[in-house]
């Protein structure tokens, strides 16, 4: 951090993340959100007497798929425990999770900032492990009765939980690390992210170590929930840093004499605020789900989701900087833009011959395009072939920077072909014959710029440019100047 | 007439148009109507959905249509499996008025088999205790002795069959409810290896110990059933991937030396006299047969029941950790009038107040005991020292039969150490009710094929069980000795007066 502070911020965070199934972790009821209530649900996920769980292996592939990504440590056998507490919205009175024999553990994700305000570092995965989701309570208080209904549709739907280690040292660490993993997420096609349907959650356990002349000291962990943006992460975390440090000078409460504490997020107020209590204790009373039996992990299937798995974030990064002499800054922005941008990037760079004037149209013409559309790169007007053509006329000199530029802005408006739209805005292509023609009448016309030129005022053949631009706007200057200045120089 | 013919005989009867399913289904109520009031075996009886799946068998069959293999047969279910819009009530207040929206895969399999379900039997609540005492409703009484239990928890199921109800009947076991009062009622009754039956749709007690079974009054008549329940279910993890067999045929195979190993710690302390001379015989019959006669120790088995009493209440404490009031089922709501005060904090102890009340008038003694040994058990600080060890005790268990099972083909000893009890005897004693499993718990802790079979009567006239045990997945060598056992003995012939 810029900024000083006296203390150092320790924080670690728990993601949960919705897998891209179509159907729930132990039943086969569909996972689409948005559902009218209760509609998306069977004997299975109502936790109906009888009903029995059954493993859905594209989840668990998935699952693995991001263990392997995070190069986490896989145990060849992995079994699914029960998580015993009390709560409408958990039909069964417990939760199908994992305990003691996570299926990914040991990992880990680097983290750097373009912008240089902290060092590139790992943050260490403690462990990822699957789980269904709960029900939702709905709380209806109106008319002054607490009327509670339950929507059982989310029930039994797929969840990774990630845990890091308490690696993360600061609000902004932590929104990085959030944005990578959830690039990284996108780029395996496990989990849409989606944070607004909760595709994405996120929970934080900071406190900060404050140096003091007994010692360092560190304060009570608090859990931070509620966070429903990765802004709001950030917010939450730097309010309740700041918020440890003015409570510890008042109450001098520490990690040792003062529990573990939750608070909630307010998003409005911008505070962190703390949550009751659950009335229960915390005695999840684990032990394995009878219902389901251990799964093994095959070292091939590991193996093969590995020579599946494609280029992720980081690598690709480096990559493009090295194949395409991309700059750290172009690269991450084309990487974080998503497979697909940089698949757009690569062909466009490919044909045209020149990646650097593909990456930089992309970076503000492409994607200006995009934000303001909010639109993917499959719905962009022009297809990475015409750019690509576009790019080499510039490149070949038979179109000007300026007009190209007018050409994508009508290809993009209106939808039209390259050829469509350079033949709408009068652009033809001049031969060379005419250009020096054109530059042998100018010369001819203008001795005393001549005369100027040969004095060694070699600007003044701007004036030269400027006519023949007025003349053909076609005409590219720099070839104009060219010529114009070696029809002066061979007319001495 | 009616309970003279067995299963197979009817199926005979049937296919030669000498009896029709609706008769046959018209000979079960008849018979329940003369003995239920005294018996009590049935907590619901189908009497009009029976007689129209009869008579569209009977319709099936007139138009020469492929039948299942227990067409038009009538049978009874335990009432902890689900039957699709039905009363599953698993003997239990909490349940009774849930109607399943869904079969169980049992039921699906018997439906599909052309079998008649009369009516559901009545059990201990939640299948869980020995004498159908513990059955929220009413006990059912052993038609040998009406003072007496049937056993339990299937005591319904086996009674109905004593009682010449119906002559197949469908029971689950989870430390012996299936054996225990087959044995009481002088029926036969098998617990088959585990995974060998889905439970997919049966209520679950102990996940890792309940099995669904056969029962009926003939060995060749479990066989049949048995080659209906069983098979792979895709919707229950814990179900084998491994083919059925059709039991009931070539049950007359010569078995050859057979090995038979004689356990000798079920003859030690508690077995009652009665008991021991009959299995004695029963023994002395199977050597006759040609089997071969082997001591064999189980060490462990002193400590199947305390690992039993640990791993069942464990997973019970979870399983019916879904009977909470919210979603079905009783719900009890005693909520106090809302608006004083804090509505958050009101609004959450309202919350526990449903759970304890709807839990506390839901649930029976028994039940609220197991659940609250099991929540004991698994909870912080004490799950190594119970439910962890209660796991490695069960390994132990599993070995011994491992071992065992290299050096004989079948085990044999009592299914019970003493026969059916009065009602009340040992309500008040729960240690003494669970000594009712001693025999028959390790079967389950080891997940092997058990099943009894009636082998003689007591001083009182109480039917006497032998148990016979076989290796993972051999039913049908089970199966095998016990039809060749009654072709030479008559005690499943002898049927109460009543
Ligand atoms: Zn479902």
């Amino acid at each position: 951090m810029s900024q000083a502070v006296p203390y150092t911020i320790v924080i670690g965070l728990e993601v949960h993340v919705q897998l891209l199934t179509r159907t729930k972790l132990f039943c086969r009821c569909p996972t689409t959100f948005g559902a009218p209530p209760n509609t998306q649900t069977c004997p299975v996920c109502l936790g109906l007497p009888g009903a029995l769980p059954v493993m859905n292996r594209r989840a668990f592939e998935l699952a693995l798929r991001t263990a392997v990504a995070l190069q986490c440590r896989i145990p060849p056998r992995t079994k699914w425990d029960r998580k015993n507490y009390f709560y409408p919205d958990l039909p069964k009175g417990y939760q199908i999770s994992q305990y003691d024999l996570p299926l990914a553990t040991n990992g880990y994700l680097e983290i750097a900032d373009p912008a240089g305000r902290f060092a590139p570092k790992p943050i260490r995965i403690r462990r990822a492990h699957l789980e269904e989701d709960a029900g939702k309570s709905l709380h209806d208080e109106a008319a002054g009765v607490a009327d509670s209904r339950i929507d059982l549709n989310r029930a039994g739907t797929p969840l990774l939980e990630i845990v890091t280690e308490p690696d993360i040292r600061s609000p902004l660490e932590a929104k990085t690390f959030l944005s990578e993993l959830k690039l990284l997420l996108l780029y395996l096609e496990v989990s849409d992210c989606n944070m607004q349907e909760g595709s994405l959650r996120v929970d934080a356990n900071i406190n900060i170590h404050i140096p003091t002349a007994s010692g360092m000291v560190a304060t009570p962990i608090v859990e931070v929930k509620n966070m429903n943006s990765f802004r709001a992460v950030e917010r939450a975390l730097q309010y309740e840093a700041e918020r440890q440090y003015v409570e510890w000078q008042a109450t001098g409460l520490t990690k040792e004499n003062a529990p573990k504490q939750t608070r909630g997020w307010d998003d409005q107020a911008e505070v962190t605020v703390a949550q009751r209590r659950k009335e229960e204790s915390s005695d999840y009373r684990y032990f394995p789900d009878p219902d389901l039996a251990e799964v093994t992990i095959p070292a091939h299937q590991i193996e093969r989701l590995r020579d599946e798995m494609g280029e992720l974030p980081g690598a690709l990064r480096k990559r493009l900087e090295q194949q395409y002499g991309l700059d750290a800054y172009a690269s991450d922005v084309l990487v974080n833009q998503g497979k697909a941008v940089v698949a757009y990037f690569e062909q466009v760079a490919r044909q045209c011959g020149d990646a650097r004037r593909a990456a930089n149209w992309i970076q503000q013409d492409v994607l200006r395009v995009l934000n303001e559309r909010h639109i993917g790169i499959e719905q962009y007007p022009v297809a990475a072939d015409e750019l690509a053509e576009l790019l080499r006329q510039v490149g070949d000199g038979q179109l000007i920077t300026s007009r190209a530029r007018e050409v994508l802005e009508r290809m993009v408006q209106r939808g039209e072909k390259l050829e469509q739209a350079i033949a709408a805005l009068g652009i033809q292509s001049v031969s060379s014959n005419q250009l020096r023609e054109l530059c042998r009448q100018l010369v001819e016309a203008n001795p005393r710029i001549a005369a100027d030129v040969r004095a060694g005022k070699r600007q003044a053949v701007g004036a030269l440019v400027g006519q023949a631009k007025k003349r053909n706007p076609n005409v590219n200057p720099a070839e104009v100047q060219r010529i114009c200045l070696e029809l002066i120089e061979q007319s001495e | 007439m009616w309970q003279e013919r067995s299963a197979i005989e009817w199926l005979r009867w049937l296919a030669e148009g000498r009896v029709s399913a609706v008769e046959l289904v018209d000979a079960a109520f008849q018979a329940i109507e003369r003995t239920d009031s005294r018996v009590r075996a049935f907590l619901h009886l189908r009497p009009e959905q029976a007689r129209v799946e009869a008579r569209s068998i009977d319709e099936r069959r007139r138009r020469g249509e492929e039948l299942g293999l227990l067409a038009g047969l009538p049978i009874a279910v335990k009432d902890v499996l689900c039957v699709r819009g039905e009363p599953t009530t698993c003997g239990s207040r909490m349940l009774a008025e849930f109607r399943p929206p869904y079969d169980a895969t049992v039921i699906e399999r018997l439906r599909a088999a052309g079998a008649v379900l009369v009516g559901k039997t009545n059990l201990d609540e939640f299948a869980m205790g020995s004498s159908t005492e513990n059955s929220a409703f009413f006990p059912t009484r052993n038609p040998w002795d009406l003072s007496r239990v049937p056993g339990g928890s299937s005591g319904g199921a086996a009674a109905c069959l004593a009682a010449g109800q119906v002559p197949l009947s469908v029971g689950t076991d989870t430390g012996g409810s299936i054996r225990q009062p087959a044995a009481f009622c002088g029926v036969v009754g098998l617990k088959p290896t585990y995974g060998r039956v889905s439970r997919y749709g049966l209520v679950a007690y102990a996940s890792s110990l309940d099995q669904v079974g056969p029962m009926a009054r003939t060995a060749e008549d479990v066989a049949l059933l048995l080659s209906v329940l069983a098979g792979h279910d895709p919707r229950d993890s814990t179900s084998a991937p491994v083919a059925a067999e059709a039991y009931h045929q070539g049950l007359d195979a010569p078995l050859g030396r057979l090995r038979i190993g004689v356990i000798r710690e079920h003859f030690e302390s508690g077995l009652s006299p009665s008991i021991a001379g009959a299995v004695r015989q029963a023994l002395d019959v199977l050597a006759q047969m040609g089997a071969e006669l082997v001591e064999v120790t189980m060490p462990h088995s002193p400590y199947a029941i305390a690992a039993y009493y640990l791993v069942a209440p464990c997973e019970a404490s979870s399983n019916l950790a879904r009977y909470d009031g919210m979603h079905y089922g009783l719900r009890c709501d005693e909520s106090l009038p809302a608006g004083d005060g804090n509505e958050g904090r009101q609004d959450a102890s309202r919350l526990v107040r449903v759970y304890r009340a709807s839990r506390s008038q839901g649930f029976g003694l028994e039940v609220k005991r197991r659940i609250m040994l099991g929540t004991f058990a698994l909870s912080a600080g004490y799950q190594d020292r119970y439910y962890v060890k209660a796991l490695r005790v069960r390994r132990l268990i599993r070995a011994d039969y491992e071992r065992a099972f290299e050096r004989v083909d079948v085990l044999a000893g009592p299914t019970t150490p003493s026969t059916a009890f009065r009602f009340g005897e040992k309500l008040a004693d729960p240690l003494a009710m669970y000594l009712e499993d001693l025999f028959t718990v390790g079967a389950n802790l080891a997940g092997v094929p058990a099943l009894s079979l009636p082998c003689g009567f007591d001083e009182n006239g109480l039917p006497i069980g032998l148990q016979l045990q076989a290796p993972w997945f051999r039913e049908k060598r089970l199966l095998q000795l016990a039809h060749q056992f009654q072709q030479r003995t008559d005690w499943h012939k002898r049927r109460p007066a009543l």
